[in-house]
């Protein structure tokens, strides 16, 4: 026998299901009950930097449309700086980075409007992990490296929760006109199969003058979008 | 000001993407296998949450929707409990947010057709954030059963859905708090997507007799536990190790 860890297991995700709205965004679930919904504006009046919006569509195994599916977002500013404590920097007022993003049902067309991120600082500069760059690796290096010395290309992380998705899929959102910070993104470059990687890089164009990249996700099949184990 | 990860998710815990008893999950399951991250500023960052973010009434669903003098028909019960992490720590100032059927089974959806009656006093979601010590409250009325397809003959048991942020986008969390002695829970293939039965006796939340407030409510305790993180005490460890 030995002594008993005592650390605590983590509570069992389940899945959000079909009325998820009713929590987190009831306006779409058909009633007005919060003096705020929370999440509707990722961005905030002052934030600096090129205003975009993002579309898309989640897609299912058998091709169709997911239209009850609820995304999260998370991202940094312009600046590549979060909302958050313990990220270096300052974030403008009214910035939180965080965003809700709910489906048209009977398309299950999404989109949302935000700023585009900047590069966000390397892992490095966390402080953790081995302290050894990959160097002589190259990009096919299998992961046994440390994915942490080159800073990361401007993306927006992606949080799906859905009816039959059982643990929420964590991915990130790259842009394609970044295509030199993609080149050297340690995320994207940790996924060895290379045609996969343009599975997490949004298309941009322009729409009435303004700045739309489109952004689908394939939950299952080909063309599977990469999910990250975070 | 701690900087370092968040231990592993222990997959062996949470229900696997492709459960086919719940058919749903059939076709929208990634087949391939999730790239595990080392976690960088992106992950163990999150969104912050603070009262002006919600109203004291957010968290009591027998009024949050009632109107002026009336309230939510069913079992009047209290749900709490706090949110902690691995490491046995509170989880102070997180947002939690539920949802819920309402005591005759029907969620308050324009997509939920269930012939059972809305209740005009019910409007189902509830927010809060926890105190410093972790600690949260609803009000609310028990959900009632509902049945729902995916064999001819299914039917959930009473549950309530919990959305909770903790401090990092890495600990995200929706899952379902179900209720002492129901025995629909056995039976329930949402329940059965979890492998072990140590992971389904963790939702469902505990009759507490302590926390009844006598002659109105009864109440239950639910504690959610969030991912832990580790120490710091390894940080500056030499090179190659």
């Amino acid at each position: 026998m030995v002594q008993k860890l005592d650390y605590l297991k983590e509570t069992p995700s389940q899945t959000a299901g079909p009325y998820v709205h009713i929590g987190l965004a009831p306006g779409a679930a058909g009633f007005d009950i919060y003096r705020q919904e929370l999440g509707w504006d990722i961005a905030g009046p002052n934030a600096k930097g090129e205003r975009i919006r993002v579309e898309g569509i989640v897609i299912d195994g058998t091709g169709n449309p997911v239209k009850d599916v609820l995304i999260e977002t998370w991202q940094a500013n312009a600046d590549g700086v979060y909302a958050h404590p313990e990220s270096e920097g300052e974030v403008e007022e009214g910035f939180r980075g965080w965003g809700r993003v709910i489906t048209d049902f009977e398309t299950g067309e999404w989109g949302f409007d935000t700023v585009k991120p900047g590069p966000v600082k390397a892992r490095k500069s966390l402080g953790t992990g081995p302290l050894h760059p990959p160097a002589h690796a190259g990009d096919d290096w299998l992961g046994r490296g440390d994915e942490g010395h080159e800073d990361m290309a401007p993306h927006i992380n992606l949080w799906i929760v859905a009816r039959g998705i059982n643990i929420g899929l964590n991915t990130r959102l790259y842009f394609d006109d970044e295509a030199e910070a993609n080149a050297k993104d340690p995320v994207l470059n940790l996924i060895e199969w290379h045609n996969r990687r343009p599975t997490l890089i949004a298309k941009r164009s322009e729409r009435d003058g303004k700045v739309v990249y489109r952004f689908d996700i394939r939950l299952q099949g080909e063309g599977e979008t990469v999910f990250f184990d975070v | 000001m701690s900087q370092a990860e968040f231990y592993q998710r222990d997959r062996e815990r949470h229900p696997p993407a492709l459960t086919p008893d719940y058919k749903t999950s059939v076709m929208r399951s990634p087949r391939a296998a999730l790239i595990s991250l080392q976690q960088s500023v992106s992950e163990i960052t999150g969104p912050v949450f603070g009262h002006n973010d919600i109203d004291p009434i957010d968290n009591d669903l027998i009024h949050n929707y009632a109107k002026d003098g009336e309230s939510a028909i069913g079992e009047r019960i209290i749900m709490h409990g706090r949110v902690l992490d691995e490491n046995g720590r509170p989880v102070p100032n997180t947002l939690v947010e539920a949802w819920q059927a309402n005591a005759g089974g029907r969620y308050r959806h324009k997509k939920d057709t269930y012939l059972a009656p809305v209740d005009p006093n019910f409007g189902g979601c509830g927010r809060t954030i926890t105190d410093e010590n972790g600690y949260y409250f609803f009000r609310t009325v028990k959900p009632g059963a509902y049945p729902w397809r995916n064999w001819v003959n299914n039917w959930r048991p009473a549950h309530i859905h919990l959305s909770v942020f903790g401090t990092s986008f890495s600990q995200r969390l929706i899952t379902q708090c179900y209720f002492e002695g129901d025995p629909l829970i056995a039976k329930c293939p949402i329940v059965k997507t979890i492998p072990t039965q140590d992971g389904i006796d963790s939702l469902v939340a505990a009759l507490d007799l302590n926390a009844t407030v006598p002659l109105d409510s009864i109440a239950y305790k639910f504690d959610i536990v969030l991912r832990g993180r580790r120490s710091t005490l390894f940080e500056n460890r030499l090179e190659g190790n």
